[in-house]
C-alpha cells in the first residue's frame, strides 16, 4: 500500500528512517572528525516524526534564534533538507575551525557563515549518501542556503511549501561532541511523499 | 487590565480595546492587523498562503489562506460590532528567508503571499495604511486595539511602531 502522508509511516518503517538517521550520523561524526582536525563523538540519534507547532516549541519557542540551512534535494528524492543549529553549535565548529569564540549570532562574520554553510554542507551529503547508498536511489543535493533568525520565521518556509501535502516532519536530533563540549543539532527532512515511497519501495518495505 | 491574545500560524483572531494581539515570527507568512477606529475593534490574521482557489481542498482550512483569510476576520469584526466601512488595515510579513537560488517556488512565496493579500483588501475596499513586508528576515507583530498601532520587532532591525 503506498503511503499517502507522513502520518501513513508504521512503526517499521519508522525504524528503517531511524536506522537511516543513525548511519548518516555516524557518517556525519566522521566527516566532521577530519574537518575539525579532532574526534567528534555521537550520540545515537533520535528519530522522531514531528509536526511543525512541536518542532517549534521543542526548540525553544518561534522567537529562538537559530542558524538555518535549506538544501533541494532532486532526481530520484525531490525535497527539502533543513538544519536548525542552535548557538552552542555554531560556536562549537567556529571555535574549532577558526580559534573564533562567540557568544552571539551577530558576532558570525562572512568567514564564520561560510565555515558554518560548509559544515552543514559536509553534514547533508553524509545523511543523503546514507539514503542514497541504501536505496539505490540518485540524489543531488544542492548548496546550503543560510540565514540566522526566528526559529518561527525559518520554519514558514517549509510550512508553506509543503502546506499542503503535509504538516509532519521527519526530525533528526543528534548531539556532536568533542572532548570539551558537546551540542546539539537538527536536521529536518522532507521529502515529498511520492519520494518517501520510493525510498520504502527500494528499501523492500513496501507495506 | 488588557490581556494579550496570541494568534498563531494559519490562525486569526480579534478583541476590543483595551487588549492586544500577537503573532509570533512571521517568516513568508502575512500578518494582517484589521481596526475600526470608531469602534476599537481590532483583528490579526496569520496566512500562510495566497489563494484557496489555487490550492484546491481550502476549504477545511479557510485561515490559512490570504483570501478567505482575510474575509473571515472582516466578519468576525463585524459580529464582534464594527462597521465594515471603517475597516483599515496594516499588514507585516512576506519575508525571502533564504536566497534559494535553486527553487524559485520557495524564493517568491513572500511576494505572493504580499500580493495576494494587497490585492484582496483592495477589492475589499479596506486602505492599507502601513506596509512592512518584503526584504529576508522574521519579524514579530503586535497590534495594540487602543490605538491601532502595530509594532513589528524584528532580530535584524529592532522595532518599528506603524
Amino acid at each position: 500500500m503506498a503511503l499517502k502522508s507522513y502520518d501513513d509511516l508504521s512503526e517499521m518503517q519508522i525504524d528503517v528512517l531511524r536506522e537511516i538517521g543513525n548511519i548518516g550520523s555516524g557518517n556525519a561524526a566522521t566527516a566532521l572528525s577530519e574537518m575539525l582536525g579532532h574526534p567528534v563523538s555521537i550520540s545515537v540519534p533520535k528519530v522522531r516524526i514531528l509536526d511543525y507547532a512541536e518542532v517549534v516549541t521543542g526548540l525553544g519557542g518561534p522567537e529562538t534564534m537559530v542558524v538555518g540551512l535549506l538544501l533541494t534535494l532532486s532526481e530520484d528524492v525531490e525535497g527539502m533538507m533543513m538544519f536548525l543549529l542552535q548557538r552552542e553549535f555554531a560556536h562549537m565548529s567556529l571555535s574549532a575551525l577558526l580559534g573564533e569564540e562567540i557568544e552571539r549570532f551577530d558576532q558570525i562574520d562572512e568567514m564564520g557563515m561560510s565555515a558554518i554553510r560548509e559544515v552543514s554542507n559536509i553534514m547533508a551529503a553524509s545523511y543523503v549518501t546514507a539514503i542514497a547508498s541504501l536505496t539505490g536511489l540518485t540524489i543531488n543535493i544542492s548548496t546550503p542556503d543560510l540565514t540566522i533568525d526566528m526559529l518561527g520565521a525559518i520554519m514558514s518556509v517549509p510550512a508553506i511549501h509543503f502546506a499542503n501535502i503535509s504538516d509532519k516532519i521527519i526530525f533528526i536530533e543528534d548531539e556532536f561532541g568533542n572532548q570539551e563540549q558537546s551540542a546539539p543539532s537538527h536536521i529536518l527532512l522532507f521529502p515529498d511523499v511520492a519520494s518517501l515511497n520510493k525510498i520504502m519501495t527500494n528499501l523492500g518495505i513496501d507495506l | 487590565m488588557s490581556k494579550s491574545v496570541v494568534v498563531g500560524i494559519s490562525d486569526l483572531n480579534a478583541v476590543k480595546a483595551p487588549d492586544q494581539l500577537i503573532t509570533y515570527a512571521l517568516g513568508s507568512c502575512v500578518g494582517i492587523c484589521l481596526y475600526d477606529r470608531t469602534t476599537k475593534i481590532a483583528g490579526l490574521a496569520h496566512i500562510m498562503l495566497p489563494s484557496s482557489k489555487e490550492m484546491g481542498g481550502g476549504t477545511n482550512q479557510p485561515f490559512r489562506y490570504a483570501d478567505t483569510g482575510i474575509a473571515a476576520l472582516v466578519k468576525m469584526m463585524v459580529a464582534m460590532g464594527a462597521i465594515g466601512g471603517h475597516i483599515q488595515a496594516k499588514i507585516a510579513g512576506g519575508a525571502q528567508m533564504f536566497a534559494a537560488t535553486s527553487n524559485t517556488a520557495i524564493s517568491n512565496i513572500g511576494q505572493r503571499n504580499v500580493e495576494a493579500v494587497r490585492q484582496t483588501l483592495n477589492q475589499m475596499r479596506i486602505p492599507i495604511l502601513a506596509d512592512d513586508t518584503g526584504s529576508n528576515y522574521g519579524r514579530t507583530v503586535i497590534f495594540n486595539s487602543e490605538d491601532g498601532m502595530m509594532l513589528v520587532k524584528s532580530a535584524a532591525r529592532g522595532e518599528k511602531l506603524l
